[in-house]
This record gives structure tokens, sequence and C-alpha cells, in this order.
């Protein structure tokens, strides 16, 4: 129950005077209380937990980490000329 | 979904298993908090992927396990009223009380009903004026916003007929309890990110200088989990202890400003006893002052349930990391998620539940390091 997922703002309102938005998971919709994040706006991601949005996606922060991950190892890879994408023995990369 | 494939990507996990494996040099173990990352690890085999000696010991950061027997008791004996529609998330419904859990309760004619949202139990109060409804409020930081607004707007638009049985749990106590603990073994901690995503990470520095241990915010998908890993290996390995921040991109160091405004609003701080690990000072939140009208175990006074757990069960050592879910004799046996035993097995996120799942075809016992587990601590070295 701890889990918590991003979704897309697609429509913001309000009922009962709080402030609830409808978010996009992944093609199904709900109604999640955006009174955390007031000033989410359409289109962008929130973090959803029991239906409340508790924080935004970075998604600069995101993609720069992913980016880091991407470079990790490439200088020592290119050194002894491996195919820095391709597993190597020893690995079980397939196993994630 | 935005991020969760892209964080799951099996090259870069192969990266970063190489970086970890590249900088170990000894055994190390490694505590991560949250039942979602224990969950998310076994799923994706994690653990065993990792170096020999590099051991990820899962720690109490399951709510629905560590929900304390007393408060489950008297869930059941609430649920059981006449009049009563008591509302859970569905995880709940099988947690052992003593003898009975709330499905059995339901399956006798009881009112019990799962729900999405602390706000659907308000609607369902709302509808149902003649009846009392009660939401049961567990969770960790992550989780307590929700309750703490649901009991805001109950107050806020008057809605009488609802009320909170509350049992709100805190990391941070949990931390320096685990490192206080004369058993302990845990060198450093992923700490669990979406308790950051709301708190922030103000309250970890005074805990890595207090016990000299290193603290890294950790994620749930695969790269989130390895990079936590990779970040505490390499201080470990640099004999550094720091709060690091390897979930950035939900977790910004002043957490949601709006949400601890409304926690200190709605709760305070109290003892809470842990289920299988027992009391731990300041723990917990309860109801503030001002909204106890709201609180069901006032307005039902049940004070005085007498509790009876099972003798069998050994949920408090898989709590505290001294023993992993297999080790259990009951394990698979007389204790599965249909037939559980303790609250660990409940769950999706108690360390039993994830083996039973995800482990029972393959033993980690294999996988386990050959040497001695008891490692020093960073702190001795
Ligand atoms: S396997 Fe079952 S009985 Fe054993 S510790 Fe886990 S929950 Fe308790």
């Amino acid at each position: 129950m701890c889990l918590a997922v991003p979704g897309r703002v697609v429509a913001v309102g309000e009922r009962d005077g709080t402030s609830m938005a409808d978010v996009d998971f992944g093609g199904v919709r709900k109604e999640v209380c955006l009174q955390y994040i007031p000033d989410a706006a359409v289109g962008e991601y929130v973090i959803v937990h029991v239906g409340f949005a508790i924080q935004r996606l970075d998604e600069r922060s995101a993609l720069e980490t992913l980016a880091a991950f991407a470079r990790m190892g490439l200088l020592a890879e290119e050194l002894d000329g491996r195919d820095p994408a391709a597993p190597r023995p020893g690995t079980t990369e397939e196993a994630i | 979904m935005k991020y969760l494939e892209e964080f799951g990507d099996p090259a870069l996990a192969g990266r970063l298993l190489e970086q970890i494996r590249a900088t170990t040099t000894r055994p190390w173990a490694i505590m991560e908090v949250c039942g979602g990352q224990t969950h998310s690890l076994i799923r994706h085999g994690i653990d065993q992927l990792l170096p020999a000696g590099v051991e990820m010991i899962h720690g109490p950061g399951c709510p629905v396990c560590v929900t304390p027997l007393e408060i489950i008791d008297r869930a059941l004996e609430i649920a059981s009223r006449p009049g009563v529609i008591f509302c859970s998330f569905g995880d709940m419904l099988r947690v052992p009380g003593s003898g009975r859990d709330l499905f059995q309760v339901k399956s006798t004619g009881a009112d019990v009903r799962v729900v999405y949202s602390p706000l659907d139990a308000l609607t369902i109060a709302r509808r149902n004026p003649e009846r009392e409804v009660v939401f049961f409020g567990i969770g960790f930081e992550t989780t307590a916003p929700a309750n703490a607004m649901t009991v805001y707007q109950a107050r806020r638009q008057g809605i009488r007929n609802f009320s909170l049985l509350v049992s709100h749990v805190l990391v941070p106590p949990a931390i320096a309890a685990i490192m206080e603990s004369p058993t302990c073994r845990v060198q450093a901690f992923l700490a669990a990110g979406h308790v950051c995503s709301v708190m922030g990470t103000g309250q970890y520095p005074d805990l890595v200088r207090r016990y000299r241990v290193p603290i890294v915010v950790t994620g749930f998908e695969p790269l989130d989990l390895l990079e936590g890993i990779r970040r505490t290996v390499a201080q470990l390995e640099a004999g550094r202890h720091e709060l690091d921040n390897a979930y950035p991109r939900a977790v910004p160091a002043e957490g949601n400003p709006a949400a601890v405004a409304m926690l200190r609003e709605v709760f305070a701080v109290t003892d809470r006893s842990w289920r299988g690990i027992g009391m731990i000072p300041a723990s917990g939140w309860r109801l503030a002052d001002a909204y106890q009208d709201l609180d069901a175990e006032l307005r039902f006074a049940v004070s005085d349930v007498h509790t009876a757990e099972s003798t069998e069960c050994r949920s408090g050592e898989v709590l505290q990391g001294l023993i992993k879910p297999h080790e259990c004799a009951a394990f698979g046996g007389r204790c599965t998620p249909r037939t559980p035993l303790g609250a660990t097995m409940v769950s999706a996120e108690g360390a039993c539940a994830a083996y039973y799942r995800y482990r029972r075809l393959s033993p980690p016992t294999t996988s386990r390091p050959a040497w001695d587990a008891t490692a020093p601590r960073t702190a001795h070295v």
C-alpha cells in the first residue's frame, strides 16, 4: 500500500471545496486530490499515493539521472574497446 | 507509464551493477527500510545480482506488518458493531488479529468495505448519515497526509458520522531504534523515497551524525534501487557517512510543505508499539487534541481488548532483519498468503509474502555469502 506512482494531470477542478484532478496512469484515469500540489498544471506529472498527489515528478531531474546512468562506465568501456550495450560474461543483466 | 519502464532498463542496470562490483572490496549489510523497496528488490532479484557479501536486510517499513495487534483487535471489535461501516485499504483485511481477521468479520455479516482512498470513506459517510463510518488510518508518512486531509475535510464539511482509527508510524525513530539495538548489524540505510517526498530530507542529517551511518534516499524501480545501493557502497568503502539523495526526481529537500503543515495541524507525536518489534518512543502519530472527537478509539470506547499473538510466527525477527523469511519453520507450509500466521505474510510489501511469491523455487540460501555476515559496523572500523 506504500505504492506511489507517477501520472499525468489531464484536468483540474474542484469537488466539495477541495481541489481535485483527473490523472492519467498509462491509459487508466483516476480522480486524485490535488490539495497538496495545488499549482500542478494540466500536462505535468505528479506522484500519486492512495488518491492524493504527494509530489511533483521533476522530469528534468529524471532525464539527468538516466543520462548519468547512460554515461556511466562508458569511458572504461571505450578504453578497452567493448560494446557498452552488450552483456558480458559473468553478468546477469537479462535477469533484471 | 512515465519513468517506470525507463528506470527498469536492463542495459543501464548492468552498468550500475558493474560499478557496484568494481567498488565492493568487502561485505556490507545495507537495510532498505521500506517494504515497497523490499518487494521490488525480491521481485527483480536484485539482491541476488549484487556482489557476494553485499547483503540487503529487509527493514520494518511495511505499515500493514507493523500495525500493532491491539489496534487490529480494536478494528475487529469496531467493525462488528451494528450500524458501523468499516472502511480500510484492502491489504488490512487478511491481517490476523487475535484469532480472526477483518475478512472473517465481514463474512459473518459486518459491513467492511475496501476503499482506494480515505476520501472514498468520507463520501460513504456523507451518503449514509444514519450510519457510523470508520476509516482504518494506518501507514507511514507517505499515507498520513491523505488521512490528515480526510479528517480535516470531515471537520470542515461537518460530517459527524465519520471517525478515524489511527495507527500511524514514523520512519526516523525506527531507524534510531534499529541502530540502538544490541543485535544491530546494519551499516547503512536506503531511506524510503516516498516518505521523503512528503517529509523532505531534513530529519536525516542528525541520524547520519549520531550513528555515523550512511543514509541514501532511494526510489523503487530497479535502476533507483541499484543507484541507491551503488552510492551507499561507495560511501561505505570510502569510510564516509553522509546523507545522499538518489531519488531527486521525486524528493526535493524540503519535501511537500503543504502536506507537512496539514500533518502538524491534525496529528500529534505519540509513542507507538510496532507489531513484532515493540514500543518505540515518539514513533507514531495520533490525532491532535483538537481532533479527538474524530478518534474512533474514543468514540467506540474499545480500550481493553485482550490480545494473543501466534506463538509460531517469527515476524518480529524478520522485521528486525535478524532472520530471512524462509528461515521460519512455518514459511510456505502452515503460513502462506491464504493462511497467514503473521502480518508479514499478508501485505505485498511484507518480506514473507515477497519471498513466498518470488522465491519459493529458488531458496535464497544458495546465494548467501559464505562468510559471517556479522561484519563490524562502520562506526567501529
Ligand atoms: S513465514 Fe509466516 S509465521 Fe513465519 S515469520 Fe513470516 S509471517 Fe510469521
